[in-house]
């Protein structure tokens, strides 16, 4: 699994507050035995009926960052929400906050869920309605979001940005390392041992 | 000083199998439940990486979401249905689990079967790739919704990486009075806390009113734990817990029992147990509660009035106009007597036979009113079976009830049952955002199933509690 420093690229504004995973991925969609195909069906509903939705932009399409407001993500443990994010071509996600099964689901996939003020999201969104091809740089070395001349911090526990940016978010090798340790924990356990 | 541990505290040190040096844990999972929804793409993984379920004998399989609750037949007339049906089927085969499918008489919603069961028990660690695992922390477990990427983690290792939650203790005080049930508690405790209160949070709800609940409503509260943004949410196991769990299929059994019946109450969080917050809440607050918004912590009591925007701040006005908007009510409003075109009681929240009897206690003796589609759907074939052992069957079709087959039904739109259109629908589902009940117009109002009872009979949203004064006249 690769290591990621940063993620460059155009943004994409979505600044609502409490954007749930049944709006950025209808149910309906869920009916699928892989992740193949969902970028299409991202934020299907809310697009259909708001034409001037940020994803049926034609300035965003080639977005790689999304701008979102507070609690993104809530609701449904679907992985399918950020899958389709994914694949419609996200790479990151900069939100005034997440729900955790989210944002713990962003990880995942490698996408970088980070955290910034309200203050600087507003600004990201200001800048890229004037000028749709502004670049945002996302450095999660520094933790520093960059466009144009301006720098802001961004959040993101150590855990994580270690995670991400060492390549071990990948987390399954990981846990298959601990085999012996995990049967054994396994044997201690009362309910696993007739409760003696 | 006794154990300044809480109950999260002990189960969390008990199943640690390792902490890294990155500050999370590796935990292990007692209990691994598994539906046709979030383990296609888990079960390919392992297949990518050549690898085994590592403890099959603690997974166990059911289908609930995408099953119809009307012509169960197989093959399914939708398609994609029955792809996910044979791919449950064929990964369960293939890598050695337990699968309770259609044809199994113990098959039902994941979180309605685990614990008639007696699959969930206290002290364990149980996950499933559905947000509502939380309902099983009813039993003093720690249960967390987790994402397909994590279930494939699970079954290949039986554990997960997870960063501790604090622990808020959530205390309510008092008799619950008639015609306020469960499900009133936790959308309040949601409406105060907010849908962003729990985030870092696993909830301890203690306190008399927990108390004095059965097993099936400590569920419901449990249940709704992620609507408050909570990891999960728990109540300690007692007297009620045990007995409830007495006799079980899946339960120890004889000296065993007494065995494990001694340990679970030893998990009880102590006096001197510690919490990084604690927040009260008097029972005597609590009315009818119901949902106005596209979200569950948008809700009033049935008497009080929808929010005024001159009494909220500022930054909570963009929110609300959207949700007055999307609903089509008014601010300042009453939440009685706005009309209802459907009425649906199901869901891991409110679908067990507590829940069933309470609504069938409504309906008895009355008709649902003209122009109101329904849907009573219960949590499982047990459930079923054992409303039809008590009648209530009978007294929903008599009152002009729809009444159906086990599974996830109108909840969340991944099956034949959806809102059409506009329709507002009262709903003893857990949530209410916009497009959640299939149509991307459709919208919700969240209440308890003898407050949706009562709106199916007047054909609008009503006070339960006139109906329940009459029916013990």
């Amino acid at each position: 699994m690769q290591a990621i420093q940063e993620v460059r690229g155009t943004a994409v504004p979505l600044l609502s507050d409490d954007v749930d995973t049944d709006r950025i991925i209808p149910a309906r969609f869920l009916r699928c035995v892989t992740f193949d195909g969902l970028g299409a069906h991202v934020f299907e509903d809310d697009r259909q009926q708001d034409p001037q939705h940020p994803f049926n932009d034609s300035r965003f399409q080639q977005a790689k960052i999304l701008i979102a407001g507070r609690n993104f993500g809530c609701g449904s443990s679907r992985e399918h929400a950020p899958q389709a994010l994914l694949r419609w071509g996200i790479r990151a996600v900069i939100a005034e906050s997440f729900a955790e099964i989210f944002f713990g689901n962003c990880i995942s996939l490698g996408m970088p869920p980070v955290r910034t003020n309200r203050s600087v999201l507003e600004k990201i969104h200001a800048a890229v309605h004037e000028d749709s091809k502004t670049e945002v740089t996302l450095d999660l070395n520094d933790m520093q979001i960059a466009f144009g001349t301006e720098r802001f911090d961004a959040e993101l526990n150590d855990s994580v940005r270690t995670a991400l940016t060492t390549g071990a978010w990948d987390f399954l090798a990981q846990l298959i390392e601990a085999e012996s340790q995990i049967r054994q924990t396994a044997e201690s356990l009362p309910y696993l041992a007739r409760f003696r | 000083m006794s154990d300044p541990r809480n109950l999260f505290d002990k189960i969390w040190d008990l199943h640690t199998v390792r902490s890294l040096p990155s500050g999370e844990t590796q935990l292990f999972i007692g209990q691994h439940l598994i539906h046709e929804v979030t383990s296609p793409q888990a079960f390919q993984m392992l297949r990518d990486r050549d690898l085994k379920v590592m403890f099959p004998e603690r997974t166990l399989a059911t289908v609930d979401h995408i099953i119809p609750t009307d012509q169960q037949a197989r093959p399914f007339r939708d398609e994609l249905a029955e792809e996910m049906m044979r791919a449950i089927e064929q990964n369960c085969e293939e890598f050695g689990i337990r699968l309770l499918n259609l044809d199994d008489d113990r098959q039902g919603i994941v979180h309605v079967v685990g614990p008639e069961q007696g699959l969930t028990q206290p002290g364990t660690t149980i996950v499933c790739g559905d947000s509502h695992t939380s309902t099983h922390g009813a039993f003093g477990a720690i249960a967390i919704g987790i994402g397909t990427s994590q279930v494939a983690h699970v079954l290949a290792t039986q554990t997960m990486l997870l960063n501790r939650p604090q622990v808020r203790r959530v205390a309510v005080s008092g008799r619950l009075q008639p015609g306020i049930y469960a499900k009133d508690v936790i959308l309040h405790i949601i409406r105060h806390l907010g849908v962003q209160g729990g985030v870092g949070y696993a909830y301890e709800y203690a306190g008399t009113t927990f108390e004095q609940m059965t097993m099936e409503e400590r569920m419901t509260v449990c249940n709704m734990s992620i609507e408050g943004g909570a990891r999960c949410g728990y109540i300690n196991p007692d007297q009620t817990t045990i007995e409830y769990l007495r006799g079980r299929p899946e339960a120890p059994t004889e000296a065993e029992f007494e065995r494990a019946a001694e340990w679970w109450l030893s998990l009880r969080s102590g006096p001197d147990a510690r919490f990084d917050d604690v927040v009260e809440f008097d029972a005597a607050d609590i009315e009818p509660t119901v949902t106005w918004g596209i979200n569950p912590g948008q809700s009033v009591g049935v008497t009080e009035r929808l929010p005024t925007l001159s009494d909220v701040a500022e930054d909570q006005h963009a929110a609300i106009t959207e949700a007055l908007e999307f609903m089509d009510l008014q601010q300042d409003q009453s939440i009685q007597d706005v009309d209802i075109d459907v009425a649906f009681i199901g869901s891991c929240t409110n679908s067990r036979i507590s829940d069933l009897r309470e609504a069938a206690n409504i309906v008895r003796g009355r008709k649902v009113a003209d122009n109101v589609r329904t849907f009573v759907v219960p949590g499982s074939q047990q459930v079923f079976q054992q409303a039809v052992a008590e009648g209530l069957d009978q007294v929903f079709v008599d009152a002009g009830f729809d009444w159906r087959a086990a599974g996830c039904s109108m909840c969340l739109a991944m099956n034949p049952d959806k809102l059409r259109g506009r329709e507002m629908c009262a709903s003893s589902s857990n949530r209410n955002f916009k497009g959640r009940q299939g149509s991307p117009t459709g919208r919700t109002l969240l209440m308890s199933p003898a407050m949706v009872a009562a709106a199916a009979i007047t054909g609008r949203v009503t006070d339960v509690r006139a109906l329940v004064e009459s029916a013990t006249d």
